[in-house]
């Protein structure tokens, strides 16, 4: 049987994890399933494993600055119903799982997980997210982008948590989000698309897309969207078939046991186009 | 192994188990209450739903661990209660229950929703028992039946 701990504070968990390299247990809600192994007999956890979930100090919510500041330990129903969230991740939150798993699940056990499916990716990506990891030797800050290298693999080390998301308060006008799946509750995405945007006089001052489910990591083009910065709804319009023809090229789904390639690039491209309406309307 | 401290049904409840183990396991195996069910055992079908500080959570995913320092309501506990009653005829009324497994966890939902949400609209309803499966009636009985508690039992909750 594996060790297992129950940290009390993020120091005696932090100091732990500078000794061994634990599985990190938050909500359970991945985890348990995935170590699952017979009713009534305990999960086959292969590492040692800590539990989270009751760090006070990882419960926190609020804004500092310009910065809204998610602990690691607010479940994501919670994170649903706080008025400091932008109006994209609760919608994208109250899309995921089912009440009962979202008491229990985080967005910091989300990011751990780095599924290429995992929905509340979509929305931290567009809010331009950071993640904030913390060790006995310091604090590191890191774009969600870089954090997220591929399917179950992030950039964090072995005696390092995730204590919080960071999310800027400056929040798009519009946004848009649309999810596949073969049913509204309890069901992991076959693809997701994630829009917002703002204008001024009908200018497009700000816009950003991506794409949950269609590649290894979430798909994101920062400087393909910068270049649509100035359009006016008219220029956008003008130029739909090329910003379609733009996210053909990146997209990159697979068949696997939730849909298919073929089925994935062409319900996401027409999700896109349906964007570009929203913007030009 | 751990010891583990918390309420169950208004009872403190110290126990030395292994963290890991679910929670809904230690209802089952360990107290004998198996009025919470295990239907997939993977988070889909809300058979094995409690309440964790009055909010519905699927005890499958739960381990033991993070159960500490909280409280958790079964449908033995809550059963005790005037909502409860509420809850249980207008199941009754309106049909539904069939087989009758579900039922707990549609319950121990709906009194997490009505807690919340004291008068929910149709679709509040179904929203918050989309993590809860019934294969016999169809859902909409079990809809019926929520918003029959709520109007019943009013200024209950």
């Amino acid at each position: 049987m594996v060790k297992q701990v129950i940290p009390e504070t993020l120091k005696e968990a932090l100091k732990l994890m500078q000794q061994e390299d634990y599985i990190l247990v938050s909500g359970g809600t991945d985890l348990m399933v995935q170590n699952y192994s017979e009713s009534g007999i305990v999960p086959d956890f292969k590492r040692p494993v800590m539990y989270l979930a009751n760090l006070e100090e990882l419960k926190q919510l609020k804004v500092e600055k310009d910065e809204i500041i998610i602990g690691a330990e607010v479940t994501l129903e919670t994170i649903r119903q706080s008025s400091i969230i932008p109006d994209i991740l609760k919608e994208i939150i109250s899309e995921m799982a089912s009440p009962g798993i979202r008491n229990l699940g985080t967005l910091s056990g989300n990011i751990g997980n780095a599924s290429p499916a995992g929905d509340s990716l979509v929305g931290l990506y567009l809010l331009d997210a950071i993640v904030e990891l913390e060790s006995m030797t310091g604090k590191r800050l890191i774009p969600i982008e870089d954090y997220i290298t591929g399917p179950r693999k992030t950039v964090r080390h072995s005696d390092e948590m995730i204590v919080a998301v960071r999310i800027p308060t400056r929040e798009p006008e519009c946004h848009h989000y649309r999810k596949v799946g073969p049913r509204r509750a309890n069901a992991i995405s076959k693809l997701s698309f994630g829009g917002v945007f703002s204008h001024e006089n009908s200018m497009i001052i700000d816009v950003r897309m991506a794409f949950g489910a269609m590649a290894p990591v979430v798909i994101r083009d920062k400087s393909f969207e910068k270049s649509l910065i100035g359009l006016s709804k008219a220029g956008i319009k003008a130029k739909k078939k090329a910003i379609i023809d733009h996210y053909r090229m990146l997209l990159a789904p697979i068949d696997d046991q939730r849909s298919t390639a073929v089925y994935r690039k062409k319900t996401a491209l027409a999700l896109l186009a349906e964007f570009i309406d929203l913007i030009t309307d | 192994m751990a010891e583990i401290e918390f309420i169950l049904n208004h009872q403190k409840i110290v126990s030395e188990t292994d963290p890991s183990l679910r929670l809904l396991d230690y209802l089952r195996n360990t107290l004998a209450m198996s009025g919470t069910k295990e239907g997939c055992g993977e988070g889909e079908c809300g058979a094995c739903s409690v309440l964790l500080d009055g909010k519905v959570v699927n005890s499958c995913m739960v381990p033991m661990a993070n159960v500490a320092g909280h409280e958790v309501t079964t449908i033995e506990g809550f059963r005790e209660t005037k909502r409860y009653k509420i809850l249980e005829q207008a199941f009754v009324q309106c049909g539904a229950v069939q087989c009758g497994f579900c039922t707990p966890g549609m319950i121990i939902a709906s009194e997490s929703l009505l807690r919340q949400n004291p008068h929910p609209s149709e679709s509040e309803i179904r929203e918050a028992l989309s993590g809860n499966l019934c294969r016999c009636t169809g859902y909409n009985m079990i809809v019926d039946a929520v918003k029959k508690a709520s109007e019943d039992g009013d200024g209950l909750w």
